[in-house]
């Protein structure tokens, strides 16, 4: 039995009909085409498949497409909506030479965001806290911390100059 | 020491945006018209006959489109290293017999995953079982079952070296000590899952687009498995997320791929799974290692007797390169008057061991470095200075082994002593105290000169063609599988040419548009090889637009010319230029309007006999140990590497970064668990590799060289500083414990059987 679901992805509406046991990672490669979001072991433990669910970072590998019903989703296509102006996220991870084979990157990315919106100003070791649930082969991580940490700087020095 | 403007600068990844965005496309994205999905069903058994197989059922399920087992094919046999047929071992699907749990048995393609996988669960398989061997001393026992019918003794490769007078060294020795080591199979782990697609042209020849470090080769070995011709295949390889050895043979599911492409007419796609990846994956070889070494009592080294048993698993995979490679590494870092190597290549009932960032190098000097760590404490001398006194040099030979040109291993082992102040935290830590300090070193390969693929084309090449709006584009058959050569190669070509990044379009690893050939990424060998080629290419390049140059200007013939910011002018009238656009234009026009197209090669020619170049360096790693629970935390890594010229700092600095990620998983957390043949641990959960939390810091110095074989000076980084990180932690934990590390990985309940709290 299929079931109708919307959900919101990346600012856009959709309606899509899902089996029971279809992931949202499935719906979101699959059916929308979003293959910025990676599969790198559908058991949860890689992050490669991370994000944001009404901000907050899932595994799209584990979350059922039923229980994407109604809710936000943004994936890596929707961090930088205009297509030229990247996020700040994305270009300190160019910059900071954090990227290798890239199969991570989007959820690395998409958890280093939502470390941020919860912790503008993160340690060393939060950093790290919160990419324990992502995993690199190429990097040792040195990079991608060190890219998140001059991303959360540059946000903060963005909003004080809003402010 | 040359000057340079983009080599050994900040120049971001060519494809970094992509991967940032999302917008790289991998294998496993690509979607094609009516494209089938493809499973493999694996044998459930280490060891055993096929009796018969029906597919009936599973061809009668409604969506699927087509079920192949061996018997389909035309079992035609491959193996990496074609010049010797012997070796070539494996069946695309398992004919007659299955050999590890995991081997593939049958194929089917249906029009969704969930069919296709259904229909795996409706395919009868009728196996006799046999008995199995699952460690070597079963192999290769008197009356041990035989694996394969052409190799009853289950060895299936040796190799010998021998030099000097063995007999002598050990007889003048004051000092002889042997020790056995094992070392145990780790993963690749690359985070992208092998996946293939195919599709068949109208006149039946195949586009395969893979997750692959080696177009050429896949490119080759399916032909030949497919009974087509090589040129009829066009291998076509996407953004690869992470190879590190484990993806540079062709693989059951390429074959599927194409070959049921052909018979449905249809795209197919084959991804495996995680626990496909961990359960019959390719991984590190497990060696056992026997060493004995002797030193006079000031520490001189007189000779080693090095014999390896690997444990292959059931094919033959890369494994005789990998004994090939042992053999040499085992003579590298350090000056032996006489050297005898005996490796053996065994067969057992588990998945294959193959080619793994190192490359029988970490395995061989995890033995090398943990034995020198022990002869400096026997002799009482301190561990860096034995490495001194006895480390190889520039201009070193070693008999049919290597000849090195550049090295900075003596400088490397001086500035990791005075970055982590050896000497005093040796005197300050206490043996067994809780904190300890310890040293390993490396030296790699910058490319391999052996041709066991038999090629007849050159090791590299690279087309660059010139255009008049002052761009370039560059084609070459180098796979970029996340290491950066595409990068790498674009710097070079940029900086030989004068121009800018953004004047470069490249190409690569295409089967049917880059030029033949390159046998891939592997053993370090794009830097050079690739490069050397691109440097070919382009200097054919200037070759023409020099000449256009000395003709506009009517130019005295002794004036050098130069390629500089976009412009082409002699070197001592620099105002006499024209912008390399015009330059092109009018060597163009002065050929009747042929296009500039030039073509380089690269095919190194026994030049140092394995290598064209070697790569050294040291590590030291600070650990403490908690005497109550083994567990060994990992403070600090200081490295002193020589990679010859650094063209791309930041991607140098990310390949040590991620080789310390990779030694320290080898070296602490990362093993497979099996039980008779069968891997246990088969997810990420399970299987324990270095997360963010674990990683520690770590410093690292580049030792200055200039590589007169290399790209500008260039040669290996990064593959070889896998293999310090182990020995390194070894002899740290020793400091620490007193437990002395012979077989990895180290774990806490070793650290406490050895020290007896437990």
């Amino acid at each position: 039995m299929k079931h109708v679901i919307t959900l919101n992805v990346n600012g856009d509406p959709y309606t899509v009909s899902v089996d029971p046991s279809q992931t949202l990672n499935e719906v979101l490669r699959e059916e929308l085409n979003l293959t910025g979001v990676k599969l790198g072991c559908g058991s949860g433990d890689c992050g490669a498949c991370t994000v944001l669910m009404d901000g907050r970072a899932v595994s799209s590998c584990l979350t059922l497409a039923v229980e994407a019903e109604g809710k936000d989703i943004l994936t890596v296509e929707g961090l930088a909506p205009s297509g030229e102006k990247l996020h700040v996220i994305q270009e300190e991870f160019i910059d900071k030479g954090a990227i290798q084979c890239g199969f991570c990157t989007a959820g690395m990315e998409m958890s280093a965001l939502h470390l941020l919106n919860k912790n503008p100003s993160p340690t060393e070791t939060e950093i790290r806290e919160a990419l324990s649930g992502n995993l690199c082969r190429c990097t040792g991580y040195a990079k991608i911390v060190e890219a998140i940490s001059s991303a959360a700087q540059r946000m903060n020095d963005a909003s004080e100059r809003n402010q | 020491m040359r000057e340079f403007n983009i080599v050994g600068k900040h120049v971001p990844r060519n494809d970094a945006r992509a991967k940032a965005t999302g917008t790289a496309i991998y294998t496993d994205d690509i979607k094609l018209p009516g494209m089938l999905h493809g499973r493999i069903l694996r044998s459930p058994l280490p060891h055993a006959r096929i009796l018969r197989i029906d597919t009936s059922k599973a061809a009668a399920l409604p969506g699927v489109r087509c079920v192949i087992t061996g018997e389909d094919t035309p079992k035609i046999k491959y193996g990496n290293w074609r010049l010797f047929p012997d070796t070539q071992d494996e069946y695309p699907l398992a004919i007659d017999k299955v050999r590890f749990i995991g081997d593939e048995v049958a194929a089917v393609a249906a029009v969704d995953l969930d069919t296709a996988e259904e229909a795996l669960s409706l395919i009868e398989v009728e196996y006799e079982e046999l008995p199995a061997v699952f460690d070597v001393e079963s192999a290769i026992a008197q009356g041990a079952p035989v694996l394969h019918d052409y190799c009853p003794s289950n060895i299936s490769v040796n190799r010998k070296i021998q030099y000097g007078d063995l007999e002598k060294a050990f007889a003048e020795a004051d000092y002889v000590r042997e020790d056995t080591f094992t070392v145990h199979a780790v993963s690749h782990a690359y985070l992208e899952p092998c996946s293939s697609v195919a599709q068949a042209d109208l006149d039946g020849r195949i586009t395969l687009w893979t997750s692959t470090q080696t177009p050429y080769i896949t490119q080759c070995l399916l032909a030949s498995t497919m009974n087509m011709r090589e040129n009829d295949i066009r291998v076509i390889k996407p953004f690869v997320g992470g190879g590190f050895g484990g993806k540079m043979e062709l693989r059951t599911w390429e074959f599927c791929a194409a070959f049921m492409a052909k018979k449905t007419g249809r795209p197919v796609k084959f991804t495996l799974s995680r626990e496909e990846e961990f359960l019959a994956g390719r991984r590190r070889h497990p060696m056992k290692l026997t060493s004995k070494v002797g030193f006079k009592k000031d520490g001189t080294l007189t000779g080693k007797d090095l014999r390896i048993h690997l444990d292959g698993g059931a094919y033959n995979a890369m494994g005789p390169t990998a004994t090939f490679l042992c053999g040499n590494f085992g003579a590298m870092l350090y000056r032996y008057p006489s050297y005898r190597f005996f490796g053996e290549h065994v067969y057992t009932n588990k998945p294959p061991a193959s080619a793994m960032r190192g490359f029988g190098a970490p395995q061989s000097i995890f033995a090398t470095e943990t034995q020198m760590n022990i002869a400096a404490e026997e002799l009482g001398i301190d561990p860096i200075e034995l490495r001194l006194k006895n480390a190889q040099v520039s201009g070193d030979k070693i008999p049919d082994v290597a000849t090195i040109s550049t090295c900075g291993f003596k400088e490397s082992l001086e500035k990791v002593a005075e970055m982590c102040n050896w000497k005093e935290k040796r005197a300050q830590y206490k043996t067994g105290g809780g904190k300890g300090i310890g040293i390993g070193c490396y030296s790699f390969i910058s490319g391999g000169v052996f041709n066991w693929f038999n090629t007849q084309y050159p090791f590299s090449a690279a087309e660059v063609r010139a255009f008049d709006d002052g761009t370039v584009h560059l084609l070459t058959m180098a796979a970029d599988i996340g290491q950066g050569c595409d990068t790498v190669v674009k710097q070079i070509l940029a900086e030989e040419l004068g121009l800018k990044m953004e004047d470069i379009r490249i190409t690569s690893a295409d089967t049917s548009m880059t030029p033949q050939a390159d046998l891939g990424a592997w053993g370090s060998r794009l830097t050079l090889m690739n490069g050397n080629a691109v440097i070919d290419a382009a200097r054919k390049i200037k070759e023409q637009i020099f000449g256009m140059v000395s003709v506009r200007f009517n130019l005295n013939v002794i004036h050098e010319m130069e390629c500089k910011d976009g412009k082409v002018f002699p070197k001592g009238r620099p105002q006499r230029s024209m912008t390399f656009g015009e330059a092109v234009a009018m060597a163009q026009k002065a050929n009747r309007g042929e296009p500039l197209v030039a073509r380089g090669y690269y095919t190194p020619r026994d030049k140092g006999m394995v290598t064209p170049a070697f790569s050294f360096g040291a590590q030291v790693a600070e650990v403490e140990v908690d005497k109550e629970t083994g567990i060994v935390q990992v403070k600090k890594f200081w490295t002193a590497h020589d990679c010859g010229t650094v063209i791309n700092p930041k991607a140098v600095e990310g390949q040590l970064e991620g080789a310390i990620q990779m030694g320290l998983g080898y070296t602490l957390s990362e093993q497979f668990i099996m039980d008779g043949g069968k891997t246990l641990n088969t997810t990420f959960l399970d299987y324990k590799m270095p997360n963010a939390m674990d990683m520690p810091p770590s410093e690292t110095a580049h030792i200055d060289t200039y590589e007169p074989e290399g790209p500008m000076g260039a040669k290996e980084a990064g593959e070889g500083l896998a293999i310090p990180t182990a020995p390194a932690i070894a002899a740290a934990v020793h400091h620490a414990t007193g437990y002395r590390c012979k077989d990895l990985p180290i774990t806490p309940e070793k650290i406490l059987n050895a020290t007896k709290s437990l």
